[in-house]
């Protein structure tokens, strides 16, 4: 056998092999096709596909490239976005049944950029309901599984675009990250995903869960993979309040200096309080953290430890301040405008046995606890308590930076759980997202990129790096300097080493 | 010790539009009260003195030119209604016969 095996190159190197007329977009595109036909069954990680309009799209940008028109560098490569996306002519859910078979009336502005950027939409991935979640268990249309270990989670709430990477099912995907949805479901399926920094992607179109954490970001296998879709992403939008004024920070040419592997003068702060010390992360997980960190000493970083003393608080204010927002905008599933309805005799009645019936348990917990948080005589207490801690937050955050570059942890304290491990205990599953929920709070941008496996149970582990806000080139940089340290002893990217998923 | 009982509960559950049976308060009682207990922590740290910071990037004023855009088309934004009539959405009686 000769014949390449698209599905397993990275994106970077799809478009310069589009570019140089090695491959079409249509053998692309029906390549990710076959490959999510074949396993997409046990790994669940697509809600929706949509061969027809993928196909569509590679076949166009194949006339314009042989008709000799410039494209754009992605122009070609098929991409899988996560169902919280609205996008016209495909069914949006977020994950909810409150949404089953909705037809948005318009394109997200991601969603619109990436038609502009003229890649191939494979479908849409599955994902906690409405993005409640760590492990895409809460999903109303049952869970995606760890392509590494089809018993085990995939992380969440994205956890349907992370393990479509893993399983080679697409080579980019979008995510949104209210806690950690993009970067904890990298970790655990060995793939990279970047938080931007708040306000850098335009959230227009995308279901908002809690709107001052929520943050639409790229997903890939590599690095490099993931600056490109965070420059096709990120940008102004006049059409969000929140949308930064100012240009997409430069992440390819950062993740091309940091490729050199010199990190001569860069100061790394290792936070105390997510280092492991005080126990809760996993032996392999810390192992492997450490290891990385020594990597990155060795090409020239100063290392220094900061403590954050606020972090410890940081938990419970995001499960204060995310319930309260999403709460309130969850409020606009009320069986009138989109979405499911429960008829009953009055508009009380059918609102009351609507969200019943529409809603999965993470959602009304999260719903009442908002409702609790916000009630008079309970919002000083909790809400105005939370988000004096955010203050705080931002402010450890501020004096680490003057002591350091960039701040690295684990991204997650443990490799992958089993399916159904921790879905009747909210807190186990909430402590998931310990080392990530900072940088929601303070809008600073994050990156998750593989580690390695830990060695107890050969399962990924990842590695966080945060920056000070508008800084997200750092995390390239960096992170691409560790990934070309790692691979070159691997071989090649770590998911090149999961097992092969049988139907 | 939590402040929050099932009663507690069903009530924030009727302000939030969720019909609750009694089987569903018996389950999400007792992990809402546990989720309660935990974010009581956010109070020990509040000082006076801290300000609260509601948005991580502050932005004021953010306004676009006062100009007309092309906007949803009103069939459009009817489509996914689940009842519409003569260009409007359409729902149930407001008011319950006892009213």
């Amino acid at each position: 056998m000769t014949t390449t095996d698209w599905t397993r190159a990275t994106a970077a190197r799809m478009a310069d092999a589009l570019a140089a007329g090695e491959v079409t977009s249509v053998e692309l595109t029906q390549a990710h096709l076959d490959r999510i036909g074949q396993i997409d069954g046990p790994v669940h990680a697509f809600l929706h596909i949509d061969a027809e309009g993928a196909l569509a799209t590679a076949r166009a940008v194949d006339e314009d490239r042989a008709a000799g028109k410039e494209l754009p560098r992605l122009a070609g490569v098929p991409i899988a976005v996560k169902d919280v996306l609205v996008t016209q002519g495909l069914p949006t859910t977020a994950g909810s049944r409150i949404l089953e078979g909705w037809m948005p009336p318009y394109d997200a502005t991601v969603t619109r950029k990436i038609r502009e950027a003229r890649m191939p939409i494979l479908g849409k991935t599955n994902m906690d309901e409405f993005a409640m979640g760590s492990s895409t268990e809460h999903s109303g249309y049952g869970p995606t599984r760890n392509p590494w270990d089809l018993d085990r989670i995939p992380g969440g709430s994205g956890g349907g675009s992370a393990a479509a990477l893993a399983a080679f099912e697409a080579p980019l995907a979008i995510g949104s990250d209210t806690g950690g949805s993009i970067r904890q479901p990298a970790s655990v399926t060995g793939t990279v995903g970047v938080k931007p920094t708040y306000g850098g992607v335009s959230r227009f179109g995308a279901i908002a869960l809690a709107s001052s954490l929520d943050q639409l970001g790229p997903c890939g296998r590599t690095v490099m993979d993931t600056a490109l879709l965070h420059e096709v992403m990120g940008g102004h939008d006049v059409n969000d309040a929140t949308s930064l004024p100012e240009p997409v920070p430069g992440c390819v040419d950062a993740a091309l200096v940091g490729a050199r592997m010199d990190l001569t003068g860069v100061r790394i702060g290792v936070v105390k309080e997510l280092s492991g010390v005080d126990g809760g992360f996993q032996d392999g997980v810390k192992q492997r953290f450490d290891e990385s960190l020594e990597r990155l000493r060795g090409m020239g970083a100063e290392v220094v430890e900061v403590s954050c003393p606020s972090f410890e608080y940081a938990l419970a204010a995001y499960y204060v301040i995310l319930p309260s927002e999403a709460s309130s905008n969850l409020a606009k599933f009320d069986s009138v405008r989109f979405g499911l309805r429960v008829e009953k005799d009055t508009v009380e009645k059918t609102m009351l046995a609507t969200r019943a019936e529409g809603f999965g348990d993470e959602v009304k917990r999260r719903i009442i606890l908002g409702t609790y948080a916000l009630s008079a005589g309970y919002y000083d207490a909790y809400y105005g308590s939370a988000q004096k801690v955010r203050t705080l937050v931002q402010r450890d955050f501020a004096a680490a930076f003057e002591q350091c570059d960039v701040l690295v942890s684990p991204t997650t304290p443990t490799t992958p759980f089993k399916i159904g491990e921790r879905v009747d205990d909210p807190m186990a599953m909430y402590l998931n997202d310990i080392a990530t929920i900072p940088a929601n709070l303070a809008g600073i941008p994050g990156m998750s990129l593989p580690a390695g496996l830990a060695p107890e149970d050969g399962l990924p582990a990842g590695f966080q790096i945060l920056a000070p806000a508008h800084e997200d080139a750092r995390l390239y940089r960096i992170g691409a300097a560790l990934e070309a340290s790692l691979t070159a002893d691997w071989g090649g990217p770590l998911t090149a080493q999961a097992p092969e998923v049988t139907a | 010790m939590s402040q929050l009982d099932r009663s507690d509960v069903a009530r924030l559950a009727g302000l939030a539009r969720i019909d609750m049976t009694d089987e569903d308060l018996d389950r999400l009682s007792g992990q809402l009260a546990v989720i309660v207990d935990a974010v009581a922590k956010v109070a020990e740290v509040a000082g006076e003195d801290v300000p609260a910071t509601s948005h991580p990037i502050p932005m004021s004023n953010v306004h676009r030119e006062d100009e007309v855009r092309p906007s949803l088309a009103q069939d459009a934004a009817l489509a996914a209604a689940p009842d519409a009539e003569d260009g409007r959405f359409r729902v149930p009686q407001i008011l319950g016969e006892e009213a």
